[in-house]
């Protein structure tokens, strides 16, 4: 976890640094789609007229100033397959949306859907020297973790401190300065397959870019499309994207769970294109077209074209019925819903307060899919749109961008994560002694 | 439902990595300033330069150049045609054309009139001159000519001077400026205000005044009629000659027979007596000795 901590530390300061700049780009790396934002951050305060309204999560302070999409290629389950395709592909991306900003930038936070994303609940406690909590004594807690062993190829990407508790005393956001004797902390970790991060910091290197911090889209697309309430009560945000479905559980304005299923929207298309045998870009747009989940008495008189370009009269004249179509698309998306039932059973959804569910994602288009949904995940669905933030053109307001605009505000209004405090100094000092008992191992 | 467009495949090209790099560097402000602002400076001083560079284009453009000056200067506006001397005498006026020496038509750019009116006011004849171009061509002289005060005999010549003691002509002869008065002696020109200002307070005898004569460069004799001579102080030589010309008045001392007034000592005037006067003199106290005895 120290190599992380480096790592991460690293990023926070080229955030830092790019802050100071003003000039950052947000890459949301999915399996249909590269969308590139840049944001100016210029310092501007709050509108006292908004005041009211809280800290609008800082999100009044950035614009977005360049904004462009791309067809991605090399992606598969949100995971980069071939590096080659998606270097081009981001480079197509943030040369665009540099155009339209007319300004070079060299930050870049970024974030993936894929890579496995596994949620860990962590525990630490410590007994304070002195009875006011400082800040140091936050890093101490937050090291005294007992970490889990995830695996020697996982990466940690979010270390989010979730929950302090002073004495008996628990639920509180920042104890600093509040007397106790013991400080305990909950923390959630969340780790992804090393190889799929490296591939990403690799790519974005290739295109001259610094790495500025990394996201699990997960956790983007819950900060954007869940609403204060649902954060503060407790919601899962279920992004539907094109290669991998993100869940993410969210109480008292923490990410408490995040999770994928490998299954999305390209998986639908690619059912499509099997089961009306027509090619993949033409299933898509069938899909955007005339996509749903719901048959009624209409759609078996609605008849689509799908045609063809083999010459073959009979074969490129050849139609379908909706009612058809649906019933190709509405299993896998039943599907897919079961497996994030399940994924939210396994997280123990159901003893939260508030069962909330806010599906998101490109594949959230799908019409009908809000009763669908309703029908597997329970009665509270409802459909998310990520927030409206500040110089956002309205083609790239859906649901499909909910987790480059969750990035925007992470990026904006960062939360504090384990790597944001100085690491104690015993734990190096400990660190160097163990090194050196092994040193005298492998020499003697 | 609206019906679905023919399908077009959208071209989504992905650009090459140097016109990805080209672009975001084409965005780095410093560079954009350096290309717009220090390029197009950098290529016009290089070209200058360059063009410099060679002696034979540089005297072609000089030469260029002085042709251009040329044609401007040679336009008629600027040329002038002759020159009017105003207020002042025939000879003086011929003096000035000579040591002028302008050919006419010249261009008013080759003038040098500070020049000029510093040669004309060298000229013992002129005080002042004004020199100005007029339209029309006319190069206008205005001269204020020296005014003669006084003649002034020195050892070589008979020379005219004005209230300064500044030479203003020789004469040949005395006799031809009668109404000025004559000095004469080494150093007298230097002191001339000084020599006019008792030759003013001798005007109850103006008719009898030959001259003044500076005696060793320190101090006057005014020479009378009759071989008569006032010798005067080096101080206060006007209140001295008031003191004989008030004497003169009460005693008619001049119309005696006086050779020389002596005032060189304030407190002890002499008079020395002609011969005729000393023998009568003599006579006289001759007789009063024989009467006495």
């Amino acid at each position: 976890m120290t190599m992380l901590y480096q790592t991460q530390r690293a990023m926070r300061n080229q955030r830092l640094a790019a802050m100071q700049r003003g000039v950052v780009a947000i890459l949301d790396v999915g399996t249909s789609k590269i969308a590139c934002l840049i944001l100016r951050f210029d310092g501007v305060t709050p509108n006292s007229a908004t005041e009211g309204v809280g800290a609008m999560s800082g999100q009044s302070r950035f614009r977005v100033i360049g904004v462009a999409t791309t067809r991605s290629r090399g992606v598969k389950f949100g995971e980069i397959e071939t590096m080659e395709e998606t270097e081009r592909a981001i480079r197509t991306a943030v040369q665009a949306a540099q155009k339209m900003a007319s300004i070079r930038v060299d930050h870049v936070i970024a974030c993936f859907s894929g890579a496995r994303p596994r949620s860990y609940g962590l525990a630490g406690s410590v007994d304070l020297h002195e009875k006011a909590v400082s800040e140091h004594d936050i890093a101490r807690v937050l090291s005294a973790c007992d970490v889990p062993d995830y695996g020697r190829n996982r990466q940690v990407v979010h270390a989010l401190p979730v929950n302090f508790a002073l004495d008996h005393r628990s639920g509180l956001s920042d104890p600093r300065g509040q007397i106790g004797n013991r400080l305990s902390v909950d923390m959630h970790l969340l780790t992804v397959d090393q190889a799929a991060v490296e591939n990403l910091l690799h790519c974005i290197k290739r295109c001259d870019l610094e790495l500025a911090g990394i996201a699990s889209s997960a956790y983007a697309s819950g900060v954007s499309s869940l609403i204060e309430d649902e954060q503060e009560l407790g919601a899962a945000c279920i992004e539907l994207g094109g290669g991998a479905t993100s869940i993410s559980i969210f109480i008292r304005k923490h990410m408490i769970f995040a999770d994928s299923v490998r299954m999305g929207g390209a998986h639908i298309t690619s059912d499509i294109s099997q089961g009306l045998q027509v090619p993949m870009p033409m299933a898509e747009r069938i899909k955007t077209f005339y996509g749903g989940v719901e048959a009624t008495g209409m759609d078996d008189r609605e008849m689509i074209d799908i045609g063809g370009e083999t010459g073959d009269w009979e074969h490129d004249r050849r139609q379908v019925s909706r009612a058809e179509l649906i019933g190709v698309m509405r299993p896998r998306v039943e599907e897919i819903l079961e497996e994030v039932r399940a994924r939210l059973d396994a997280a123990g959804f159901d003893h939260l307060p508030s069962q909330r569910i806010v599906l998101t994602g490109g594949g959230s288009q799908i019409p009908g899919l809000d009763s669908l949904a309703a029908r597997i995940l329970g009665q509270q669905v409802r459909l998310g749109r990520p927030l409206r933030v500040q110089g956002l053109p309205q083609a790239a307001t859906g649901p499909a961008f909910s987790s480059a605009v969750g990035l925007c505000l992470i990026a904006a209004h960062p939360q504090d994560e384990c790597w944001d405090f100085e690491i104690p100094m015993d734990r190096y000092a400990g660190r160097s002694l163990r090194r050196a008992v092994k040193w005298f191992r492998e020499n003697w | 439902m609206q019906p679905m467009k023919p399908f077009k495949a959208r071209r989504d090209p992905a650009p090459s990595k140097t016109s990805y790099r080209f672009q975001r560097l084409w965005l780095t402000p410093v560079f954009r300033s350096i290309l717009r602002t220090g390029v197009p400076a950098f290529t016009i001083l290089a070209a200058v330069v360059w063009y410099l560079s060679d002696d034979a284009r540089v005297d072609a453009l000089r030469e260029h150049a002085a042709d251009l000056r040329a044609s401007v200067e040679q336009r008629p506006e600027f040329m002038v045609n002759l020159m009017r001397i105003e207020n002042v005498s025939e000879e003086v006026a011929e003096d000035i054309r000579e040591i002028t020496a302008v050919d006419f038509p010249v261009s008013s750019f080759d003038l040098d009139l500070a020049l000029m009116r510093a040669n004309i006011e060298e000229l013992d004849a002129v005080a002042q001159a004004s020199l100005v171009v007029r339209a029309g061509g006319i190069l206008d002289v205005e001269v204020v000519e020296r005014v003669p005060a006084i003649v002034w005999r020195g050892r070589e010549a008979l020379e005219l001077l004005d209230v300064t003691g500044h030479r203003v002509t020789p004469i040949e002869a005395r006799g031809d400026r009668q109404d000025l008065q004559l000095i004469a002696g080494d150093g007298a020109d230097v002191v001339v205000p000084e020599a006019l200002e008792l030759l003013a307070a001798a005007q109850p005898i103006s008719n009898r005044i030959r001259g003044l004569l500076r005696v060793g460069e320190r101090r006057w004799d005014l020479v009378l009629d009759r071989n008569q001579r006032i010798m005067l102080p080096e101080a206060d030589a006007v209140t001295a000659l008031e003191r004989v010309l008030a004497l003169n008045t009460i005693n008619e001392l001049l119309s005696r027979d006086l050779v020389i007034v002596d005032l060189r000592d304030a407190r002890r005037p002499t008079l020395r007596l002609g011969v005729e006067a000393q023998e009568f003199l003599f006579q006289i106290s001759n007789d009063k000795a024989k009467d006495d005895a």
